[in-house]
């Protein structure tokens, strides 16, 4: 499905501030992250305050104002999930790819996100990459995960 | 479809439907609810369906594709009716040999079986699987009857019919007095009856009003809701018609989490459906009553389960609460008189009307009716999701369906409540699954989460757990929780650090209640209780850490050690292969050393080594 544009996200919502959320959320489908030049578009055209736009993008989670890695690894840290040790998970994802959650590790390849819950509780720990759920995690089950979508990529680019 | 215009016109749909359905000699329901679709149901599911068309079974076999089944742990699961036979672990390769054996020719296929993890024996039923058996599954049971995605599906099982009854004769006064008389409370967590909260807003002053149904199930551990929504939306949107029929409103609003993807997409589209036959939208079924629902994506805040903030959530704000001075039975969404419920009280609103409430309230306790879903997880050998009536004891949740502890380890507490709620120790696990007798416990019944903890669960780390996450989702608006969890959150990591001094055990607690006092919101005012609930129920653990420096549990990464246990060890080098760090050295054949100045307690070790020789201390 090709991206819709920032109009076609405003179509039906112009001049509606009750519709920023919804349309923050289809920015972020369509772009993976919110761009100034789309928190400028939505404030112009759903007619709320650029302030405003920028408060409610930066308050709710859900919303990334920075691009994402090529590889999103989200670790759930819902209760089930870290009675089981999902705490060793994102130790390690963090130490691993030296990176923080939130952040993208130099060659953009990967991100740590973490969630509260993924509503899988049953079968923790989850991670899940790209919205790919791994069930059952152990830290070695990680490193391979990692190792396996490394070598995927340098693999890509030697075809390439 | 067309749209139908009168009571009437639904009835002849729903027996057309059942006409065309009479040919079909067998079903098979897999599950496809997220828990199931982790495990890979989706391929399992495309396996079946081209076996079935192969063999050409497409006309007298119906796959049904449908929501949760409830037993997460052992999915991709497989119903097969008639017969009952319940299937379990199965992978795309199973498929042939479930369609020629178990469709074709009725044998059961032994080693698909659920095999009972403590006695080994194999149960051929779902309802003779002790999980299953000891439940009382009202609203979960529906989900296995429909494809969520197929209104069809919803009508030839009866769906609908409810609203047909209202709109065909039950006043909204007469809707009211039969959810008061049935004594529902709210799922969401409160428990405020629900009879009293549509009464006043039924009688709250205003033309336009709102019913609100809520799916942000942010308790971390819980998802009863999604499994629900997700499984079963026409179910819901039922039960908002007849809230909204009740209290005069013609506009509804589904709030639910965007990480639950499944849920947003089958809602989105049984609001599509319902609207394709005129069940929403204008003189529903030919009636005076006009309706329509929206669906709107919360953006993952945990306040947005607050009603006041979930509601500023709908209006494109952020998501913080405000005082309830007014209720927002009379000052909601846009200032309107708003019914706010959670997806499992509108679940059970149909079933209450067919059905009368003393049908509903024939189950439960005194104070509190009807059945409860749990989320089930943790270290307990059976996860998933679990229904029982109120009034059953939490060590029959734990033992006769969860099966016990798993690797043999005694459990030690269970968590009720999420965030909100607290931890009770094994010795109160008589308790009864009923809103008023787990709040007098120090916990509460919340939306339904339910996770067990055994030896390996340090509850220090189990209360600093909660206070991260309540200090990350708190929205900051008011000091006693912005400020006051921070502080806690100091003091307990100072503890599970190795910091703790013995008089910091009094200032929790005298902190854990000034904020619970003086919080603006639900969430704000309950958001101690981990805290204090685990220093009533295990001050012990406490006081190891503070006075020992020592986390029984083996878990405060300060406060434990990595060794190898030469006994279990054989030596195969494995640990120093996976050791990130080049913390363990040796030679073959030798038992491994751990370098504890380089040792990060990772944890990789430990989940590569096979005879469990690596030890915590």
């Amino acid at each position: 499905m090709p991206p819709q544009t920032l109009d076609t996200i405003l179509e039906g919502r112009r001049s509606q501030p009750s519709q920023l959320i919804e349309a923050l959320q289809d920015v972020q489908q369509n772009y993976g992250y919110i761009s100034q030049e789309a928190i400028k578009s939505l404030s112009q055209g759903l007619g709320v305050p650029l302030m405003e736009v920028y408060s409610v993008a930066s308050f709710y989670k859900a919303f990334r104002l920075k691009p994402a890695g090529k590889h999103v690894l989200t670790m759930c840290t819902g209760t089930a999930c870290h009675v089981r040790g999902s705490r060793l998970l994102l130790d390690y994802a963090i130490s691993q790819l030296g990176v923080k959650p939130g952040e993208v590790t130099p060659d953009g390849l990967f991100s740590i996100e973490h969630v509260n819950c993924l509503g899988a509780c049953a079968l923790g720990p989850i991670v899940s990459e790209n919205g790919s759920y791994y069930h059952h995690m152990t830290p070695a089950k990680l490193r391979k995960l990692i190792a396996t979508l490394s070598r995927q990529e340098t693999g890509g680019d030697n075809d390439v | 479809m067309s749209r139908l215009n009168s009571y009437r016109e639904l009835e002849h749909l729903r027996l057309r439907l059942q006409e065309q359905r009479k040919n079909i000699t067998t079903t098979v329901m897999v599950c496809g609810g997220t828990g199931c679709r982790a495990s890979n149901s989706q391929a399992v599911i495309d396996a079946v369906r081209k076996e079935l068309s192969s063999q050409g079974l497409d006309q007298s076999v119906r796959l049904c594709v449908t929501g949760c089944h409830g037993f997460c742990e052992q999915g991709p699961v497989i119903i097969i009716e008639p017969g009952n036979i319940f299937y379990c672990h199965v992978t795309p390769e199973d498929a042939f040999e479930i369609v020629y054996q178990t469709v074709m020719k009725g044998k059961v296929i032994e080693r698909l079986l659920y095999e009972d993890p403590g006695s080994g024996e194999r149960f051929k039923t779902e309802s003779e699987i002790p999980f299953y058996k000891a439940q009382d599954r009202q609203i979960l049971s529906q989900n296995r009857l429909v494809d969520p995605c197929s209104i069809e599906d919803y009508i030839v099982a009866g769906g609908y019919s409810a609203l047909t009854r209202v709109l065909n004769g039950i006043t909204p006064e007469g809707i009211v007095k039969e959810i008061t008389a049935s004594g529902l409370r709210g799922r969401g967590g409160g428990g405020f009856p629900s009879g009293r909260k549509w009464s006043q807003c039924l009688e709250a002053p205003g033309e336009e009003k709102y019913v609100i149904c809520n799916a942000d199930e942010g308790d971390p551990g819980a998802y009863m809701d999604r499994s629900v929504l997700e499984g079963n939306p026409h179910l819901i949107l039922e039960g908002m018609m007849i809230g909204a029929r009740a209290i005069g409103a013609n506009k509804g609003y589904v709030y639910v989490r965007n990480e639950y993807p499944l849920a947003v997409k089958h809602s989105q589209i049984a609001v599509e459906q319902a609207r394709e036959l005129g069940l929403l939208g204008e003189n529903i079924l030919g009636s005076s009553f006009s309706f329509d629902v929206d669906i709107a994506r919360g953006g993952g805040a945990f306040v947005c389960g607050e009603s006041t903030a979930l509601m500023a959530s709908i209006e494109g704000k952020v998501g913080e609460p405000r005082p309830k001075d007014v209720h927002t039975v009379v000052d909601g969404l846009y200032h309107k008189p708003t019914t706010l419920n959670n997806v499992e009280t509108w679940a059970n609103v149909p079933a209450i009307i067919l059905n009368g409430s003393s049908w509903f309230a024939s189950r439960g306790t005194k104070k509190s009716k009807g059945t409860k879903i749990l989320s089930l997880t943790g270290r307990i050998k059976n996860t998933g999701l679990v229904e029982v009536a109120m009034g059953t004891s939490i060590r029959e949740v734990v033992f006769d369906i969860g099966g016990g502890a798993i690797d043999g380890r005694p459990i030690k507490a269970v968590q009720t409540g999420g965030p909100s709620g607290g931890c009770l120790p094994v010795d109160k696990f008589d308790l009864a699954i009923d809103f008023d007798a787990l709040s007098e416990a120090g916990s509460m019944v919340g939306s339904g989460g339910m996770v067990v903890m055994d030896e390996e669960t340090c509850m220090v780390d189990v209360a600093k757990y909660f206070l991260s996450f309540l200090q990350d989702e708190s929205c900051g608006k008011c000091l006693p929780c912005r400020v006051g969890v921070d502080r806690m959150l100091e003091i307990i990591t100072d503890i599970t650090e190795g910091r703790g001094r013995p008089e910091q055990l009094d200032l929790l607690e005298e902190l854990g209640e000034t904020i619970s006092q003086t919080a603006l919101c639900g969430l704000g005012k309950t958001a101690p209780n981990p805290v204090l609930s685990t220093l009533r129920y295990f001050r012990s653990e406490y006081e190891a850490h503070i006075k020992e420096k020592r986390c029984p549990a083996g878990v405060c990464k300060a406060l434990i050690t990595y060794s190898i246990d030469a006994e279990k060890c054989n030596g195969c080098g494995v640990c120093i292969r996976a050791c990130v760090h080049g913390a363990i050295t040796g030679e073959k054949k030798q038992v491994p050393v751990i370098d504890t100045q380089l040792c990060q307690k990772c944890g990789i070790c430990r989940s590569e080594c096979k005879f469990d020789a690596i030890q915590v201390i």
